[in-house]
C-alpha cells in the first residue's frame, strides 16, 4: 500500500459502512456540523478552491472555478448530482453510492452551503437499483437525523436532497441532458447557447451540476483542508481518484490511486492494484478513460495519470474508466462492441451522430461477419471525419454534443494502430488475431 | 458598422449582407438570396438545430469554425462561409447521412418532384450513396390522423412537424418517441393527431413522411397548376396556393402572407376542395314542376326568376322582394347583387347575415384594428366567439402574440375558449348580461358576481395605458345581439381603444361593405349618403332601412315576402330559429336560390340558379381586418353553373335594366369609383399588393351606443341559461360536402358544468330532455368545467341534432331545462 491516506474508498472495507450507524462510526457528519457552525459558506468554498479539486465526471473541470460560474445575485440555485454513470467500463461512483452513500451525502450537503443552494438533487443511474436502494435509505436516515432537511444539525440552514433515477439512457450523464431529464422531458442535450448550466440549468436557474465522486471528496477536504489534499498527487492533478479498471488484469477493480503520480503501469501491475496482466500477457492497447477516449498502445504504460500529461499525449482520463486488452484482442471485434454502444446510445436528435454511429456500427459487423469490402476502412474513415472533421483530438464535431464524436475515437485509434488486423478481415473474412479475445 | 437603425452587416461568400440583430445567419443569408441547405430550420418556428444540414464556417478568433447557421446569431463584422471545402464536405456528408436510411421511393411519393430533400440532394448531395446496408423499416404508411399518414422510413426527424404541433397549434399530439437509429414521431396511444391545424404538417414537411389523405396519389407535382389566391371558408383571408390537376382542384396550400396567415391553414380551409369537387353540386340550372326541381336552360331559369320578381313588383310593390345571403361570394358578387335588388329591385330587404353577425355599426363605426396591430396591442380583450372554433388562423396569431408575451388577453365571455389557457385574464358572463357586466368592470365599484380579487387585475390592465384591442363578436347564437352593444358602447370609451371585428362567414366583410345590409350603401355608407358616384350609376336608392336576417323570415313567414332570394344561404341550417326559418320557407311566395349545392333550404325553392363555387371565379375577398385580396379562378364552373356576378347582371337585364357591369375589371372599377372605403384599390394596386390592401372607410356609419344596459332576464332555479356557438367542423357545406372532413363533426352534446351535471343527478353519458320554451330534444350529458355553472352549452349546426329547434329569437336569451330520463 502507498502512504497516501484513502479519501473516499476508506469505508469500502467496512461492512456498515452503508448505515448512518457505521457512517458515524469513523466520524461522519462531523464535518458538516462543524462547517455549518463554525465556517461561512465562503470558508467552504475557499476550502475547494485550494484543494484544486478537479471534477471527476470525465470533462476535469475545477469544481471551485465551476461553483463560481453561479450569477451571484441569482437564486434559487440548484445542485445536482450526477450519478448517471453509463460509460461502458466506468463503475466508480456505484461503489460510492452503494457502499458509502453517506459520505455522498455530507459532501452533498456541503456544496449546498457553500453554494447556497435550495434543492439537491442526486441523479441515480436508472439501471442502478441497489446504489437507489441504499442512497434512498441513507436520505431517510440522515433527514430523521437531522443532517438534511429544515434547520440542519439545528442551524438556520435548511435544505432538501431529492433523489431521482434515470430510465437507462448514456447521454442524461451529458449534464443538460440529465437537466432536462430531471425536468421531466426526454433526455437530449440542450442546445448551446446557454453554455454552462452554472448560469441557466434547471428550470434555466443557476445551476452546479457534479459528479458523484467530486462531492464525495468534499468532507475529507473541508475536514482536513484544501491544502493537505493538494498536497497528495501531482500539483496538476490534485489529491486521490478512483480508476476502475476491467478487461484482460488479474485483478479488475475500482482503485483509489494518488492522482497525478501513479503511472499506468503501476495499476496494472503492482500487487495492490490489479497484479499484473491477465497469463502474464503483453499489454496491446487499453483505453485510458472511458469508451470515448483514443486508445493507448504499450508506449504509454510509463504516462502517469495525470490529467495534463494524458491530453498531451492525445488522450484522457475522462470518467477514469480503464479498458486493457492484452495481446490476444481482436482489435476489430473490440471497435465494434465500442462503437456499436454509442450507436445505441445516441438519442437520434442530430442527423451526423444518429445515421453515422449506426452507419459505422453496421460496416464493422458486417466485416467481422466476413463481408467487407476492400473500401470499408475508406469508407469509415471518411464518414467518421463527417461526424467529427478532421478526426483531430480533442474533437470537432458536425453534431449537437460529443457522443457522436466519442465513436468516432476508438474507430480513429484502431485503425490506425491495427490497420492490418482490419485488412485480414477484410481479405480473409476471419480475425488476424491467432486467439479471439473473450469479448 | 452597425448603422443608424441598429442594423448589422455580415460578410456571407465574400458579399457584404445586412443582418437585424438578434437573428440566425441563415436568415440574413435567405433574405439576402443566399440559400443555405436546411431542413429542420423553419423561418416561422424557433430553431433546434437537428438537422445539421446548414452547417457552416464562420471565421473566429481561432480561425474558422463549423457551426449551424439556424442557431448562430449574427455579430457585426461577422465573416460566413457557406462554400469553403470545410463547409461542403460538411453538408455532403450529413445529406449522404440523411439519405442513408431514406427509402428511395420517390416514383410513388406524392412530394416527389417538390421534395427539399430531393432538391437538395441534387444541389448539395455528394452524388452518390456509400450506404449497402440494408435500411430501416416500419410499417408505412401509419394514419396518425383521419387526415395525416405518416411514412416513418421517409422521416428524416427534423421536428417540423412536432414542432408545429407544439408551437404554433399548441396541440402537442405527435411527439418523438424511442431513441437513436429508432428515433421516430408517433402519436400518443389512442389519442390521434386531431388538430384543427394538422394539414401544415404536410406542407412544412421536408420529405414525404407525413401526407394528407385528400391529396395522396392525386396527382405529380409536374402537373399542378397554380394561383395565389385567398381562402373565404372563414373571414380570416388565409392566403393560400390553389392547385388544379386536369381541370380540378386537388389542393391548397398555405402562402406566408405577413399581415395574415403566415403560411398557415386551418384543416378546413386546406381541404374545403372536396366539397369543390362534390357531387352533390348544382350543375345546371333548375325549375320546380310540381314536386321536382328539373334541369333547364338558363335562359328558361333566368326568366322563370326574372319573372317571380317581377310579378311581386307589380302586385305588391318592391317592399315584397327580399334578399338572404351574399356572404359566400366576392365583393363583385357582392357589389352586383346589391345594386340589383336595391337600385334595380328596389328592395333595401337585403341582408349577408343570419341573426349571428354584428351590426353594421359595430363593424364600420369604430376605430379598427388589423391583425397586425392587434397582436401587438398591450392588452387584447376577447369578447366574442372562440376563435380556435370560429376563425382558427386568428387564433393562431393571437395565441402566438400571448405565447411570445407581446400581449396579454383579456377574456370576458360565456365559456372557456381554445384561448382561455392563453389569458390574463378570463371572466364569465350569463348570455344576456354581458352589458351589465361590461359597464360595471369599466365603472367603478363592485361588479356583480365577482369579487375584488378577479376585478383588479383586469382593471389594472385595461386602465395600464398602451394600446387595447377589443375583439368582438357573437359569442353565442342562441341569444340576441342587444346586451352586446351595450357591452361594445362602454368598451369603446377606453383610451384609444381599437377593434377587430369577428364576424366569420367567409366574405360577410365585404359584402356588408358592399351594401349588402339593409340601411347600406357600398362604402360603409348609409341610405341618406350615397355620395355623386353612386347616384351617377344607381338608378335609384331605397330611402327607407329595410329588414334584416329575423325580419326578413319574420315577415316571409307572415306571408309578406312574395319573392325570397336565398343568395347562397341556408336558413333552415344556418338561421339559429329553425321554426321561424321553416315558417318563412314556406310563407314565403316564390323561392329563388342561387347555390353551388343542393341543401335543406334551396329544396323549397322554385328556381335553383346554379352558381360557381370557390376556385372557379375570379374576384376579391374581404377579410375580418378589412384587408381586400384577390381570388383566382383556377378551374372552370361546374357544369353550366356561372359567377353570381354574371347571373346578377343576367337578371337585371329580364328585369329591363341594365346593371352596366360587363366584366370584373368593370365591377372593380365601379367599385373604386362608388365606395370610399375601396378607393385607391384599384386591380393595380392589388397586383402590386398580393397579400391585400385594408381599406378603411369614412366614419359615417358612426356607433352609437344604446343608453342604459336593458335588465338582464333572470334564470329561474331550475333553468340553465343555453350558449349555442359553432365549432368549426359542422355540417355546413364545406364540411358535409367533403368527404374526408365530414366525420369529423363532433356531434350534439349537452355540456354541463360538473356541479350542475351532478346536482341534476345525470349518470355520465346518459341521454337527458332539454326543453326550452319552444321544444325538446334528446341529447347526451357531458361534464366540462369550460362551462359556467348556470349555463349549458351546445354546438351549433351539427349534423346529428337540430338545435336551432330549441332557439326562439323573438326571446332576448334561452333558457333550457334539463332532465333525466
Amino acid at each position: 500500500m502507498t502512504d497516501a491516506p484513502l479519501i473516499v474508498t476508506g469505508r469500502f472495507g467496512q461492512s456498515d459502512a452503508h448505515t448512518l450507524a457505521g457512517y458515524q462510526s469513523t466520524g461522519g457528519y462531523e464535518v458538516l456540523q462543524r462547517a455549518l457552525t463554525t465556517m461561512t459558506p465562503e470558508q467552504v468554498s475557499a476550502e475547494v478552491k485550494t484543494s484544486e479539486l478537479l471534477g471527476r465526471g470525465g470533462a476535469g473541470f475545477p469544481t471551485g472555478t465551476k461553483w463560481g460560474f453561479c450569477p451571484p445575485g441569482v437564486f434559487p440555485r440548484y445542485l445536482v448530482i450526477n450519478g448517471d454513470e453509463s460509460e461502458p467500463g466506468t463503475y466508480k461512483d456505484r461503489m460510492l453510492m452503494e457502499l458509502d452513500p453517506h459520505q455522498l451525502i455530507e459532501g452533498t450537503m456541503l456544496t449546498a452551503y457553500a453554494v447556497g443552494v435550495a434543492q439537491a438533487f442526486i441523479y441515480v443511474r436508472g439501471e442502478m437499483a441497489l446504489a437507489q436502494e441504499r442512497l434512498a435509505t441513507a436520505l431517510n436516515e440522515a433527514y430523521e437525523a437531522g443532517f438534511i432537511g429544515r434547520n440542519v444539525c439545528g442551524t438556520d440552514f435548511s435544505t432538501d436532497i431529492t433523489l431521482t433515477w434515470g430510465a437507462g439512457a448514456y447521454i442524461v450523464g451529458e449534464e443538460t441532458a440529465l437537466i432536462e431529464s430531471l425536468e421531466g422531458n426526454r433526455g437530449m442535450p440542450r442546445l448551446k447557447p446557454p453554455y454552462f448550466p452554472a448560469a441557466k440549468g434547471l428550470y434555466m436557474q443557476p445551476t452546479v451540476v457534479n459528479n458523484v465522486e467530486t462531492i464525495a471528496n468534499l468532507p475529507w477536504i473541508v475536514a482536513n483542508g484544501g491544502a493537505a489534499f493538494k498536497a497528495i498527487g501531482a500539483p496538476t492533478s490534485t489529491g486521490m481518484r478512483m480508476f476502475a479498471v476491467s478487461g484482460h488484469v488479474n485483478r479488475p477493480g475500482v482503485y483509489e490511486v494518488p492522482n497525478g503520480t501513479t503511472t499506468f503501469r503501476d495499476l496494472f501491475e503492482k500487487s495492490e492494484y490489479c497484479g499484473g496482466i491477465l497469463g502474464g500477457r503483453a499489454v496491446k492497447a487499453f483505453i485510458p478513460g472511458g469508451a470515448s477516449a483514443p486508445w493507448f498502445y504499450p508506449e504509454h504504460l510509463d504516462l502517469p495519470l495525470d490529467k495534463p500529461t494524458v491530453d498531451k499525449a492525445g488522450s484522457m482520463l475522462g470518467s477514469g474508466a480503464i479498458v486493457v486488452m492484452d495481446e490476444t484482442t481482436d482489435v476489430v471485434k473490440a471497435t465494434w462492441r465500442v462503437v456499436r454502444f454509442f450507436a445505441r446510445e445516441s438519442c437520434g436528435k442530430c442527423t451526423p451522430c444518429r445515421e453515422g454511429t449506426n452507419w459505422l456500427e453496421k460496416i464493422l459487423k458486417r466485416i467481422i461477419d466476413g463481408h467487407g469490402r476492400p473500401g470499408d476502412l475508406d469508407l469509415l474513415m471518411d464518414l467518421s471525419d463527417n461526424i467529427s472533421p478532421g478526426i483531430a483530438w480533442p474533437p470537432r464535431q458536425t453534431t449537437i454534443c460529443p457522443l457522436g464524436p466519442s465513436a468516432v475515437s476508438p474507430i480513429a485509434s484502431a485503425i490506425s494502430h491495427f490497420r492490418d488486423e482490419f485488412e485480414h478481415y477484410i481479405v480473409h473474412g476471419t480475425p488476424g488475431v491467432p486467439e479471439a479475445s473473450r469479448g | 458598422m452597425a448603422d443608424q437603425n441598429g442594423d448589422l452587416s455580415i460578410t456571407v461568400d465574400g458579399r457584404p449582407v445586412p443582418a437585424k440583430p438578434g437573428e440566425f445567419v441563415i436568415a440574413a443569408a435567405d433574405r439576402a438570396g443566399i440559400y443555405i441547405p436546411h431542413f429542420c430550420w423553419h423561418p416561422r418556428m424557433s430553431s433546434v438545430g437537428m438537422c445539421r444540414q446548414c452547417l457552416v464556417e464562420v471565421d473566429g478568433p481561432r480561425g474558422p469554425s463549423l457551426v449551424v447557421s439556424c442557431m448562430t446569431t449574427v455579430a457585426d463584422g461577422q465573416v460566413v462561409h457557406t462554400e469553403s471545402p470545410t463547409v461542403k464536405k460538411a453538408q455532403e456528408g450529413v445529406l449522404e447521412f440523411l439519405l442513408a436510411n431514406h427509402p428511395l421511393d420517390c416514383p410513388v411519393c406524392d412530394k416527389g418532384g417538390e421534395c427539399p430533400l430531393q432538391d437538395q440532394a441534387f444541389s448539395h448531395g455528394p452524388g452518390e450513396s456509400r450506404f449497402v446496408e440494408e435500411k430501416r423499416h416500419y410499417a408505412k404508411p401509419i394514419p396518425v390522423s383521419s387526415l395525416v399518414l405518416l411514412d416513418r422510413e421517409r422521416c428524416i426527424l427534423c421536428d417540423r412537424c412536432t414542432r408545429f404541433a407544439e408551437e404554433v397549434a399548441g396541440d402537442p399530439l405527435i411527439q418523438f418517441t424511442h431513441r437513436g437509429s429508432e428515433l421516430q414521431v408517433l402519436t400518443f396511444p389512442d389519442e390521434p393527431f386531431s388538430s384543427y391545424f394538422s394539414g401544415n404538417t404536410v406542407q412544412i414537411c421536408p420529405v414525404g413522411a407525413l401526407t394528407a389523405t385528400p391529396y395522396r396519389f392525386k396527382a405529380r407535382p409536374w402537373d399542378l397548376d397554380e394561383s395565389e389566391s385567398t381562402c373565404t371558408t372563414c373571414a380570416v383571408g388565409c392566403r393560400m396556393a390553389v392547385q388544379s390537376s386536369r381541370n380540378q382542384l386537388v389542393r391548397y396550400q398555405g402562402v406566408d402572407a405577413d399581415g395574415v396567415n403566415w403560411g398557415w391553414l386551418c384543416d378546413k380551409g386546406r381541404f374545403g376542395f372536396e366539397a369543390v369537387n362534390s357531387p352533390d353540386r348544382i350543375s345546371a340550372p333548375l325549375v320546380r314542376q310540381g314536386d321536382e326541381l328539373i334541369e333547364t336552360t338558363w335562359s328558361a331559369a333566368l326568366t322563370a326568376a326574372a319573372g317571380a320578381i317581377k310579378e311581386a313588383l307589380a302586385d305588391r310593390g318592391s317592399d315584397s322582394v327580399a334578399v338572404l345571403g351574399g356572404a359566400r361570394g366576392t365583393n363583385e358578387d357582392a357589389y352586383a347583387w346589391a345594386k340589383l335588388a336595391k337600385a334595380v329591385i328596389g328592395t333595401d330587404h337585403v341582408d349577408a347575415q343570419l341573426a349571428d353577425g354584428l351590426d353594421p355599426s359595430v363593424l364600420f363605426g369604430l376605430p379598427r384594428a388589423t391583425i397586425d396591430e392587434t397582436c401587438a396591442s398591450k392588452t387584447i380583450v376577447l369578447f366574442g366567439p372562440d376563435l380556435k372554433e370560429e376563425l382558427p388562423v386568428l387564433y393562431l396569431r393571437i395565441r402566438d402574440a400571448a405565447e411570445r408575451r407581446q400581449t396579454r388577453l383579456v377574456e370576458i365571455s360565456p365559456t372557456a375558449t381554445g384561448l382561455t389557457r392563453h389569458t390574463y385574464a378570463s371572466l364569465r358572463y350569463r348570455p344576456g348580461e354581458q352589458g351589465a357586466l361590461i359597464s360595471a368592470l369599466l365603472a367603478e365599484g363592485p361588479v356583480p358576481g365577482l369579487d375584488d380579487a378577479t376585478v383588479a387585475p383586469v382593471r389594472a390592465q385595461l386602465r395600464s395605458g398602451g394600446s387595447i384591442t377589443v375583439v368582438v363578436g357573437r359569442a353565442s347564437l342562441a341569444d340576441r345581439s342587444e346586451p352586446l352593444n351595450v357591452a361594445v358602447g362602454a368598451l369603446a370609451r377606453l383610451d384609444g381603444v381599437r377593434f377587430l371585428p369577428v364576424a366569420r362567414r367567409g366574405n360577410v366583410h365585404g359584402a356588408l361593405d358592399m351594401g349588402m345590409a339593409p340601411g347600406l350603401l357600398p362604402g360603409r355608407r348609409s341610405l341618406t349618403d350615397a355620395g355623386d358616384a353612386l347616384r351617377e350609376r344607381w338608378a335609384s336608392v331605397p330611402t327607407e332601412a329595410g329588414l334584416d336576417a329575423t325580419g326578413i323570415l319574420r315577415a316571409a313567414a307572415d306571408g309578406a315576402v312574395a319573392c325570397l332570394v336565398l343568395l347562397g344561404s341556408d336558413p333552415l341550417a344556418d338561421f339559429p330559429d329553425r321554426d321561424l326559418a321553416r315558417r318563412a320557407l314556406v310563407g314565403a311566395g316564390t323561392v329563388v336560390a342561387v347555390d353551388t349545392h343542393h341543401n335543406a333550404s334551396n329544396a323549397h325553392a322554385d328556381v335553383i340558379l346554379a352558381a360557381a363555387a370557390y376556385g372557379e371565379k375570379a374576384g376579391t375577398t374581404t377579410n375580418v381586418e378589412g384587408r381586400v385580396s384577390r381570388v383566382s379562378q383556377k378551374v372552370t364552373a361546374r357544369g353550366l353553373a356561372r359567377a353570381d356576378w354574371i347571373i346578377a347582371a343576367e337578371l337585371a337585364v329580364r328585369l329591363g335594366a341594365d346593371l352596366g357591369l360587363e366584366s370584373l375589371d368593370a365591377i372593380r372599377d365601379e367599385i373604386v369609383a362608388v365606395a370610399p372605403s375601396h378607393s385607391g384599390i384599384t386591380a393595380a394596386a392589388l397586383d402590386a399588393q398580393p397579400d391585400g390592401v385594408v381599406a378603411s372607410g369614412p366614419a359615417a356609419l358612426a356607433f352609437v351606443a344604446p343608453e342604459a344596459p336593458a335588465d338582464p332576464p333572470k334564470v329561474d332555479a331550475y333553468a340553465l341559461r343555453l350558449v349555442v356557438s359553432r365549432v368549426l367542423y359542422d355540417a355546413g357545406v364545406a364540411l358535409s360536402k367533403a368527404p374526408d372532413l365530414a366525420p369529423l363533426a363532433p356531434g350534439t352534446r349537452l355540456h354541463l358544468n360538473g356541479i350542475d351535471h351532478d346536482r341534476l343527478g345525470i349518470t355520465p353519458g346518459a341521454t337527458v330532455r332539454v326543453s326550452s320554451a319552444r321544444t325538446n330534444i334528446m341529447l347526451a350529458a357531458e361534464r366540462d368545467d369550460s362551462v359556467p355553472r348556470g349555463s349549458a352549452w351546445i354546438a351549433f349546426n351539427q349534423p346529428d341534432a337540430a338545435i336551432a329547434e330549441l332557439i326562439d329569437l323573438s326571446s332576448a336569451v334561452t333558457d333550457v331545462r334539463v332532465e333525466t330520463l
